[in-house]
Parts: C-alpha cells; structure tokens; sequence
C-alpha cells in the first residue's frame, strides 16, 4: 500500500514535469559546460534566432564538468529525445565523433561552433573567427602596449582545448615576423578553472619577474589573471589581456589591470549556429563551397573541410568597454 | 531453585527473514530504483524505448566495471583513488601501441595489462612498503595521469580500428551492448567471489579487523595486494571500454570518474569504514546512477542541478537507515 502510494505521488509530480513541447523544430545547443557567461550569452543568440524563425524551440544545455565523458551523456539523451538538431562546442574534437555520428544515423542534424568536432562528427562548424586572426589579435593586444616589447606569458585553458591550441600554435607562428621582440616565456594551463588559473597567474609572476604581460585566450583565465595582478598590485607593470567577456572584466580595464582585451561576439555566435541548424533541417545540403545565409550576421561559404569563420574578433577598451558590459 | 538446564531458552531476538530482507539496504535502494524508473517513465516520453535504455547503461557501465572491485578494496579498509588515471595511462599505452601498429587483441591486452601493473605497483606500495592506501594513491593519482601526460601533452592517439571500436559501442545482441553484457557477468563473477567463496569471508574478515584476522591465520597482505591488482585489472578494462567508445585517448580521459565509482560503491551500502556491504547493492546503486543521470538528462535538466540531485541522494539514502534506527530505538 505504502508502495502505491509513493508511486502515485511520484506520477502526479511527474506529470508536472512533462513538457507538452512536440510540433515544434527543437534545435540544442549544447556548451562545453553550463554557469559560462560566454555560453550564456550564446544562448541569448540562439533565442534571438528562434524568435525570428520561429516555431523553433532551442535546448539549451551541457555538462557541469567540461569533459568529454559528460557531454557523451549529454548528447546520448538528446538522441533518445530525437531533437532535429544539435549544434555543440566540444570538449574534444575526437571522442564526441562515435557518439555524434549515432546521432546523425538517427537523422539528427548536427553542426559544431565554437569548439570544432572532427569532420567525421559533424555536417558543419562554423569558428566564430578565423584562426590566424585570433592567434594574431592576442599578441597584437600586448604588443600595442608593449612599443619597447618584452617578455609575455599565455595562460590557456586545459592543455586539450581545440581551439585555444589552435590560436596559442597560430600566435606563436606570427611571433617571429611581425612581433620580433615579443618574447613568449610559456604557456600554462588553468583548464578554465578559476581557482587553477590564479595558481597558474601566481605561478607566472613569480617565475617571470620580468614578465610585461599575461595573455589569456579565455574568458575564466582572463579574470583569474587580472585578479591576481590587481591583488599583488602590479597594475601597470603587468598587462593582463586576451578574450574577455566585458561584462565579466569591465572592472578590470576600469581598474587598470588590462589596457584592452578582444572577443567575437558570442550572441551573434548562438544566433549563426541556430541559423545554420534550420538551414539543414529545411534540407540544405553541407559541401564545400556551399553558402549560407546566417540572418543579421551575413552569410558563410564553407570551406573543403565544410567549415567556416563567422566574423573578426572585436576590440573592447576604455572606450566601449560600458557599452558592451550591458549585452554580454 | 529449579533445575537448570530444563527450560532455559535462548529468547529469539533476530528478525524474521522476511522482515529483514525487507528492511536491508537492498530492498531500499530497489524501492528507489523503482520510484525513480516510474518517475522517468511519467516526466519524459522518451525514457520508455528500448534504445533509451540501452543508451542509459552507457552513462554507468565503465565506472560500474571499477565500483565491483573498489567494492571488496572498501570492505578491506582500503580505497584506491587512483582509478581514473589508471584509465588515462593505460589508454595512452593502448595508443602507444597503436602507433607501432598493433591489432584488436594486442591492444587489449595492452588495456588491462597496463592497468593490472598499475594495480600491482598499489597494492605493492601499500602492502610492501605499510604506506597508508588514501596516500598511497593520491600520489600515484599524479603519477599515473601525468605520465600519460608527458606522453600526449595536448596531443591525441585516434584512429582506432573498427573491430577494436567494437567493445564500447558494439551490440551483442538486438540493443544490448557488450559494456552491458560484459558488466553483468563481472557482476556475477564478482557476487560468488565476495559472497561464496573464502576469499570473500577473509575480505570482510580483514575490513572487521586486519589484526585479529592476521592472528586467525588470513594472509592479510597478500589478500590487499589481490585487491589491488583485481581493481588496477577492473580499471585496465575499463580502460578497454572507454578508449573504444570514444575511438580516441586524451591524457584528460576519464577525468573524475574515481569520485563516481566510489559514490556508487558508498550508495551500494558499503562501508566506507570497511568491514560490510554487498555486490548486489553496488550492482543496485549503479543502476540508480544510470537511472537519475539519464533521467535528469532527458528533461535537459543542467549537470550542476544533476550533481546536487545525487549529493542529496546519497546523503538522503545513507541518513534513512539511520534516521529509522534513532526513530525506532526511541518508539
């Protein structure tokens, strides 16, 4: 009897729960990993796009743990509950490809952003930039301050992040011709964890005294770094930049800390990945050289690996900096 | 003054069976498993298909695989922490190995080779040197994974054979996986082991007290070093599992999964002091795992909402008992 009863109190919770959701085109976007401002804002982009299309409902979710393992189960039940659509920044471009080619042999769509998946994963990924340009943008941001130049450190995310390798290889490669008196000292891995990479921050100071500048091409590792400087009151002699949100690092060119930091924007980000999304959902067909449309923000031409760049990363400094604190 | 051997009796104070396999550990962690399938069932009309199922087991399997053996390590009075590194080294070994050109079964042998080493280099640290299992394995934690580290950096090892990708994503039949299939008859293997045979009295013998069981004549090191080397093998296997399930190894593989298999083994009603618990509660709480992850999943509920789900679970499951004893000593 005990037994019963708890089961009908446990259905009528359950019921509750139940989303009446089924018509509609449901589209998930799935993040590395959720309580990111970074992929917040993207989801405030892919809600500006499904409002625009309409009848599109987007999913918006991702593990807790930036793990491969984590986003497998993440993706495992977005098949069992046969969205239209997956569009995910991944953790790792490889082990996600066995579970996101199930996906695709289940008729799901499925594009990467941000954070690529191997070709064999996925029909589309769209960079939110183009990898030279980043890789370039990050020393170009403390080389502007640095006219005498001088020694620089990169504080990355974890050692497996596809794209931060991607920019920090490309940064390195323009280094000796266009920035020859640059001098990159390491480069150290916070894995985006905020405790880890004001360890690392610490760490860097501490070995480099002569250290200009800490580069971080990561929103986590931006902040911990700039704490770190404001904290030792090195304002002004170390120059912390890199990709920053500039609503969570406004304080932090306020303050001194960083003359300027870069980002694409992550809204325009979500909002090109819903549009690609439905683009294949209504049939388009993903080869190279097709083009497609991405609403407000243009339009892309895959290249022969079916990616492409979105758009150029974007400066924020004292001058903008309010202005783009309030959207993202 | 009566005669005293005629009516004399010994008052019968234990519970009936019935009632005492109603109120074990068993029976609540079914009872949970239950209310939480019904719940699935009624919150999300996708749970109830055969391939959501079959999907499910894949969110616990591999750590399952490492829990049953973590499981007679615990009843022991010891804790192997160093599990999921287990799993990174011998993965990176297997893609090692890989490069020099070996097959399918070189490579599992690799796998589970690698992982009863490191279970070996354990036991031997704990048992031959006396050090403490906690320390023990927090250092070779490090170790192991920073190994596969110097090998990788931020590199990969991919492009594993298909027939090796067989072991984490192939079927044996219809919708049931190997992992599955493979998992269950570990189970069994694992049920006789800790419950049926010597070696599993001696187990809980030493998890009681290590001293008196050394005085009874149980090879107390000797024993330790077996569980050591059986959950380096379980880990090694797991290793196998993942690594073909991914089709690829990152030096970050498997990142977390210790804290998991021992939740699992805790949730399973083992003690953490050591000394009690049983394979069939471990089986029941992986199960739940898989259970409340998947769930959780299909409503898109956030992982961090997911991680406070089994924290309050856990700790719900283990204060009841509890709770019910305190209630019941003061009715």
């Amino acid at each position: 009897m005990k037994l019963l009863k708890i089961l009908a109190a446990t259905t009528a919770i359950a019921a509750l729960f139940a989303s009446p959701a089924f018509a509609q085109t449901r589209i998930a976007l799935v993040v590395k990993s959720l309580g990111n401002g970074f992929f917040d804002a993207a989801n405030k982009g892919a809600q500006e796009a499904a409002t625009e299309l309409g009848d599109i409902e987007v999913i918006y979710t991702g593990p807790t743990a930036a793990t491969a393992e984590a986003q497998i189960e993440v993706v495992n039940s977005l098949i069992a509950q046969q969205v239209d659509a997956i569009a995910i920044s991944a953790n790792d471009p490889d082990a996600l490809v066995p579970a996101l080619q199930r996906a695709m042999q289940r008729g799901i769509k499925v594009i990467s952003f941000d954070s690529g998946v191997a070709e064999a994963g996925r029909q589309i990924h769209l960079n939110p930039s183009d990898t030279n340009l980043i890789g370039e943008t990050i020393i170009k941001l403390a080389a502007d301050y640095l006219p005498e130049g001088g020694d620089v450190a990169i504080l990355s995310a974890a050692s497996t992040a596809t794209n931060q390798n991607a920019w920090i290889e490309a940064a390195k490669a323009v280094l000796p011709e266009k920035f020859p008196n640059i001098n990159l000292v390491a480069t150290v891995y916070g894995d985006d964890d905020s405790v880890k990479s004001t360890d690392e921050a610490k760490g860097l100071i501490a070995s480099y005294p002569d250290l200009k500048a800490i580069i971080a091409p990561t929103t986590v590792g931006v902040v911990a770094a700039a704490q770190v400087v404001t904290d030792q009151n090195l304002i002004g002699k170390v120059n912390v930049t890199g990709l920053a949100l500039p609503s969570e690092f406004k304080q932090f060119i306020d303050n001194g800390a960083s003359q300027a930091v870069a980002l694409w924007n992550p809204i325009d980000l979500g909002y090109s990945a819903i549009y690609l999304a439905n683009e294949l959902i209504k049939g388009e067909e993903a080869k190279p050289g097709a083009v497609f449309s991405i609403g407000r923000v243009g339009e892309i031409t895959l290249d022969d690996t079916n990616s492409a760049p979105m758009a150029a990363p974007f400066q924020f400094d004292k001058s903008n900096i309010e202005e783009f604190s309030k959207i993202y | 003054m009566s005669d005293v051997t005629t009516g004399r009796q010994l008052p019968n104070r234990l519970d009936n069976p019935l009632k005492s396999t109603l109120l074990s550990w068993e029976s609540l962690l079914v009872l949970v498993a239950v209310v939480i399938f019904v719940f699935n069932s009624y919150s999300s009309p996708y749970f109830l298909n055969e391939w959501s199922l079959s999907d499910m087991t894949f969110n616990f399997t591999e750590k399952a695989l490492i829990a049953l053996a973590m499981a007679l390590l615990i009843i022991s009075g010891e804790i192997d922490l160093s599990v999921a590194a287990i799993i990174a080294l011998a993965s990176t070994m297997m893609g090692l190995a890989l490069q020099y050109g070996a097959d399918t079964p070189v490579l599992v042998a690799v796998g589970v080779g690698v992982g009863l080493l490191c279970g070996a280099f354990n036991g031997f640290l704990v048992t031959g040197l006396k050090l403490p299992s906690i320390v023990v394995t927090i250092g070779t934690m490090s170790l192991f994974r920073g190994i596969a580290f110097i090998v990788l950096g931020d590199k990969s090892f991919g492009n594993y054979p298909a027939s090796f990708g067989w072991f984490g994503q192939g079927y044996v039949w219809w919708v049931i996986s190997f992992e599955l299939v493979l998992f269950l008859v570990f189970a069994a293997v694992y049920f006789v082991l800790l419950h049926r045979t010597n070696f599993g009295r001696r187990v809980f013998a030493i998890g009681n007290n290590d001293v008196a069981a050394q005085f009874s004549g149980v090879r107390v090191d000797r024993i330790k070093f077996i569980l050591f080397c059986l959950t380096g093998l379980m880990s090694g296997i797991a290793a196998v599992l993942l690594t073909a399930r991914l089709g690829s190894t990152r030096p970050s593989i498997a990142e977390g999964f210790e804290l998991e298999a021992i939740t699992m083994v805790v949730l399973g009603g083992v003690s953490i002091l050591g000394g009690a618990g049983s394979i069939v509660g471990v089986v029941l709480a992986a199960l739940i795992m898989g259970l409340v992850t998947f769930g959780l999943g299909l409503l898109n509920v956030p992982g961090i909402v997911m991680s406070i789900f089994i924290g309050g679970l856990l700790i719900t499951v283990i204060a009841l008992p509890i709770l019910f004893r305190m209630w019941r000593q003061r009715a």
